[in-house]
Formats: structure tokens, C-alpha cells, sequence
């Protein structure tokens, strides 16, 4: 497995430069290359599950001099949620994408975003990481504006404008770690930053990061572009992008800096806490009085972010748990309504949600998994929402931040209420005239549905056979600084 | 110390250019400039003043060498850097048009159809 590790990138890298070699005729062969290399990718992701973690060395250039790339448990965790994402978004778009024109050119721009994605996740070097952000999110840009239409230019041209901002910043905080240290490999400037200590310099870079990286997670007040943009792109790229992207980015990124590489101070727990409860709280009241469906589920991604931020900025065990837990369930629910709205306005046409009403009757598959995922959101047992939920909720009360805890539980009330409104003017109620003559959804489409739902079910009820291996490993990795330096650098 | 502090102000400059101009192009120049600005901060990093370029020659001596050359890492960086700028720009221009052939205008108080 060592020696294959770099082809999460290399494989979907070159799927996505090689299918666009292909004839529009032979659009079936490019779907079978697609589905196999992502298929390879998630079994690879799967054998990682467990295994002691290594590190690679691209072109055998040791550390600190060359790219490092790094597995242990928390990429492997992401690795995970990515491809499992990433596969179910693909056979979904299959049927889905034949609304719009050129479909290789999407499954390419596809392939472009998983490479930069799973390279953000398992690289070990911050120019790196640079690097592969800026392929995933440039393919988002484009997959944003895919439509061509007024409103997804728009939301595309305002993502691209605040995209451009984060990553400068972030490569300036990049800059200052450098002729700070004069090292870019992440281990060896944990090294070097834990035997100097924090100087201004550092927090400096570490505030950069922050904005940076908060703004490609979407954390509030750096959230502007994300209900404009989510809601803009097809519906198989906004489950990627509210699935995985603003945590490959965006969390996973800020996990990495500010535990592994900086170190964790009261200071940063403070802020990454305070910016939690401020995207928690915010997006869910700008989520209540939205009607159009897709951009009612982006604020909620605002807000479902601003738990794990909690979880992760509470730095104890149990939160830095509740937070990792609650990543992989909102990859799953969020996708699942993302897919479910695209798959409402693949069968009747309108994201409007006072158009819709008494879907159950015509669209009996659609309308369950709505409900499941609904119900996940909103923290009901036995779904995996309220597991999550309750972990973070407890370890706030354990580390006596009752007043956070209060809000917490304030916030997931008032995420029920907005997805009661949700099915109450979807699902049930009656049958528009107009809509009498609408069908459920494609075999295939409804397969991932389904597939989707048992996920969010499973992912609640069966913690107990994955959740050492995959979560408590992970968050180990997370609070163990030491160890990740050791991984690199045992040889230097 | 007053290179840093233009290279500062160029930063500054390309964020003003970006918060303040409602012209869409104004905002792409406003970008450039910023990259622009963090692309020279990280030359200045590895500059030395008087230093040679980093390439050893036969008849040069090793440590004589690494005491005058400049740091080539960050001249590496700044080209992938640069190159990586040059794709997002080729981006939002190309965006930028098709949006002026929709909106027929580059202003964007005038683009606002996304709302709540």
C-alpha cells in the first residue's frame, strides 16, 4: 500500500486530462472510466482503514528537503469521506447530467476536484497543500458556473473573487512560515515552531491561515459566496461541494495547521470556538426564511460547519470526537438533500418549495430519503445526526461551557423547525394540478438515494464496529503533536 | 526594510482596487495585483543583497558559494505561484465575458440577481 499511495492523486490526475481525449460518441466509455478509477480509489481509501500510518517520499527525496506525503488516521478518515462522496455523486450524475451539454468536460472538471481534494488530504508539505487547494477549488470555480446561466455566472465569478483572496492570503501565510523557518515540510516546522515557541511571527501566519482557510470552509463572517455558489452549481457538484469540499478545505486544512503544524494554544481554541458558535448560530437564522430549497440546505452547511468547528475548537477528546463524527454524518446527510432537491427538480422543474407539495404520492423514493436525511439533520435517534450532536453537546457540558451548550441545543431545534417546513411544503400537503403527471426519479439516481439513506442510518446505529478504528484513531492522531513529527522525521 | 514596506503597499493597493471598484475587470487587475505582491514578498524572502544566483560552477568554492547565493526555493515557488495565478486570471476573465455577454454590462451593482 506504501508504494501506491501516491496514486490518489495520480490516478483521478490523469483520468481527468485522459477523457478528455474521448469523442462526445463514446460519452458511455468515458462513464465506465470515471466509475472504475473513482471505484479504485474508494476500495484503495477502504484497505487504508487501520493500517499503521507511513509516510512516502516523492521522487525518494528525504525530508525536510523533499514532498512528503503523509497517511495517517485523520487522511485516512477524510480519504473516506471523499471517495465514498465522490463515487455516489458520480453514478448519480450519470442520468442527472443530461440536462446540460458537454458531459466529459464535467466528468473531467469531476476528476480535476477529487485529485485536488485527496492531495490536499494526504500531502505533508504546506506549498504542497497550497498547490493541490488551488486545483480542487479552480475546477469548483468551473463546475459552479457549468450552467452558464445569469445566476450560476454570478454566484461563480463572486466564488472565484473570494476563493482568490483566501489563497493569497493563505500563501502569504506560507511565505512568513518559510523566512520564518526556512522549511516547508509541515513536521519539520512543527518541529521547529514547538522548540522556538509561538512568535508574532507565527500567530501572524496562524491568523492568516485562519481567515484563509475559514473562508474556503465557510466559516462566519467569511461565508458570503457559499449560498450563492452552492446552490448555483448541478446538484451532484453542490453534494461534493457542501459534502466534501468545505471539509477538505476548510477543516480538515485548519485540523492540520493549527493542531499539527502550529501547536494549540487557549488563544487559537478560543477563536476557532467563537468562530463555531458565530457560523452555528448565523447560518441557521438566515436558513429559516429561505423557499428556495438548495439555498435553505447551503445556510444549513454554514451551520452544521459551525458544530464541528465547536467540536474540533473545544480540543478536548470527547469534543475533538463529537467534531470528526459530526464531519463524516454531515458528508452524508447534507449530500443526501442536496441529491434529493436535484433529483425534486430533475422530476417536476422548480427548486420553489411553496410550488411543491404532496411529492410522497409520485415520488415515493425521493421522498424517503428526504425525510431520513431530514430527520438526520435535525438530530432525531436513531439517525446519525443526533449522535453526533449529543457527543458534542456532552463534552461541552463536560468542560463547562454550558452557555454553548444551551446555544447548541437551541440551534438544532431551530434546524428542525426549518426542515419541518421543509417536508410539511414538499412532501406532504397536496398535489399541485400542474405536478399530477410527474415521475419518480431514474433506477439509478434513486439507487444512490437509497444507497445514501442506509448510510445515514448505518453511520448512527453501528458506531460501535467502526468507530475505534476510523474515528477514535483519528482523533488520537489529532491530539498526539509528537507523534506526528516522529512519522516524518524519524529518519532525519 | 522600504522594500518590504512598498511591497505592503502594493498588497494594499490590490485590496483596495478590490474592495472599492464595481467594475468587474477592476476587480481581476485588483487580484493580479494582490498575487503580485505576495509573488515579490516571497522573493524578497530568499533575496540577499550583492548575492550570486544559485547555480555552482567547477571553479567555485562550496562554502564561499552558499554564503553569496540567493535561496532558490522560493524562486521555485513563485513560478508555480505565478503559473497557478495565470490559470485562475485566464478563469475569471473568460467568466467575465460570458457575464458581459448575459448582464451586457461590467458593473456589478447592476449583477444582483442572487439575493437573501
Amino acid at each position: 500500500m506504501q508504494q501506491l499511495y501516491p496514486l490518489f492523486v495520480a490516478i483521478p490526475l490523469g483520468v481527468a486530462f485522459l477523457v478528455l481525449l474521448f469523442p462526445k460518441s463514446l460519452t458511455r466509455v468515458v462513464e465506465g472510466i470515471v466509475a472504475i478509477s473513482n471505484s479504485i480509489l474508494l476500495i484503495m481509501a477502504v484497505i487504508l482503514i487501520g493500517h499503521a500510518p507511513f509516510s512516502y517520499f516523492v521522487g525518494k527525496w528525504e525530508p525536510p528537503l523533499g514532498i512528503t506525503l503523509v497517511s495517517d488516521s485523520i487522511s485516512t478518515l477524510l480519504l473516506l469521506v471523499i471517495n465514498i462522496v465522490g463515487i455516489l455523486s458520480l453514478l448519480y450524475s450519470f442520468k442527472y447530467m443530461e440536462m446540460y451539454t458537454s458531459k466529459i468536460r464535467f466528468y473531467a472538471l469531476f476528476m480535476l476536484m477529487v485529485a485536488g481534494m485527496n492531495g490536499v488530504v494526504i500531502t505533508g508539505d504546506m506549498f504542497n497543500l497550497f498547490v493541490f487547494l488551488e486545483i480542487a477549488t479552480i475546477a469548483s470555480y468551473a463546475l459552479v458556473g457549468f450552467g452558464c446561466e445569469h445566476e450560476e455566472l454570478e454566484a461563480s465569478f463572486k466564488y472565484m473573487i473570494l476563493g482568490c483572496v483566501s489563497s493569497t492570503f493563505i500563501l502569504l501565510g506560507i511565505a512568513i512560515l518559510y523566512s520564518t523557518f526556512g522549511t516547508l515540510n509541515m513536521a519539520d516546522l512543527a518541529n521547529s515552531i514547538s522548540v522556538n515557541g509561538i512568535n508574532k511571527a507565527v500567530l501572524f501566519a496562524e491568523a492568516l491561515f485562519i481567515m484563509g482557510f475559514g473562508l474556503k470552509g465557510a466559516m462566519v463572517p467569511f461565508h458570503a459566496w457559499l449560498p450563492d455558489a452552492h446552490p448555483s452549481a448541478p446538484a451532484p457538484i453542490s453534494a461534493m461541494l457542501s459534502g466534501v469540499l468545505i471539509k477538505a478545505c476548510g477543516i480538515y486544512a485548519i485540523i492540520r495547521v493549527s493542531y499539527h503544524v502550529i501547536g494549540m494554544t487557549p488563544l487559537i481554541h478560543i477563536i476557532l470556538m467563537s468562530l463555531g458558535v458565530l457560523s452555528m448560530v448565523v447560518g441557521v437564522l438566515l436558513a429559516v426564511g429561505q423557499w428556495d430549497f438548495k439555498r435553505l440546505l447551503a445556510y444549513h452547511s454554514i451551520s452544521q460547519m459551525g458544530y464541528v468547528m465547536v467540536g474540533i475548537g473545544l480540543g478536548t477528546p470527547l469534543g475533538i470526537l463529537g467534531g470528526l463524527f459530526h464531519l463524516l454524518n454531515h458528508a452524508f446527510f447534507k449530500s443526501l438533500l442536496f441529491l434529493c432537491s436535484g433529483a425534486i427538480e430533475y422530476s417536476i422543474g422548480t427548486r420553489n418549495l411553496k410550488e411543491m407539495g404532496g411529492l410522497f404520492k409520485r415520488m415515493p423514493v425521493t421522498s424517503g430519503a428526504c425525510s431520513i436525511a431530514s430527520l438526520s439533520i435535525s438530530g432525531i435517534p436513531p439517525f446519525n445526526g443526533f449522535w453526533s450532536k449529543l457527543i458534542i453537546i456532552i463534552a461541552l457540558v463536560q468542560a463547562e461551557y454550558y452557555a454553548i451548550a444551551a446555544i447548541t441545543v437551541c440551534v438544532s431545534f431551530l434546524t428542525l423547525v426549518s426542515f419541518i417546513k421543509v417536508q410539511r411544503y414538499s412532501i406532504f400537503g397536496d398535489l399541485p394540478e400542474k405536478f399530477k403527471k410527474s415521475k419518480e426519479v431514474p433506477v439509478l439516481m434513486g439507487a444512490v438515494l437509497i444507497i445514501f439513506s442506509i448510510l445515514c442510518l448505518v453511520t448512527g446505529v453501528l458506531y460501535p464496529f467502526f468507530g475505534d478504528t476510523v474515528l477514535e484513531m483519528a482523533r488520537d492522531t489529532i491530539m498526539d503533536q509528537h507523534k506526528y513529527i516522529q512519522l516524518v522525521t524519524h529518519l532525519m | 526594510m522600504t522594500i518590504y514596506l512598498m511591497c505592503l503597499l502594493l498588497f494594499v493597493m490590490g485590496l483596495y482596487c478590490l474592495v472599492a471598484k464595481k467594475h468587474l475587470i477592476k476587480k481581476i487587475i485588483g487580484i493580479a495585483i494582490l498575487g503580485h505582491a505576495v509573488n515579490l514578498f516571497l522573493i524578497l524572502v530568499g533575496y540577499k543583497e550583492g548575492g550570486v544566483p544559485p547555480i555552482l560552477f567547477k571553479d567555485m568554492n562550496q562554502e564561499v558559494f552558499s554564503q553569496q547565493s540567493v535561496d532558490p526555493l522560493p524562486q521555485a515557488l513563485v513560478l508555480t505561484s505565478i503559473v497557478i495565478g495565470l490559470g485562475v486570471l485566464i478563469m475569471m476573465v473568460s467568466i467575465a465575458l460570458r457575464l458581459y455577454e448575459k448582464y451586457k454590462t461590467f458593473d456589478t451593482s447592476e449583477i444582483n440577481r442572487l439575493k437573501g
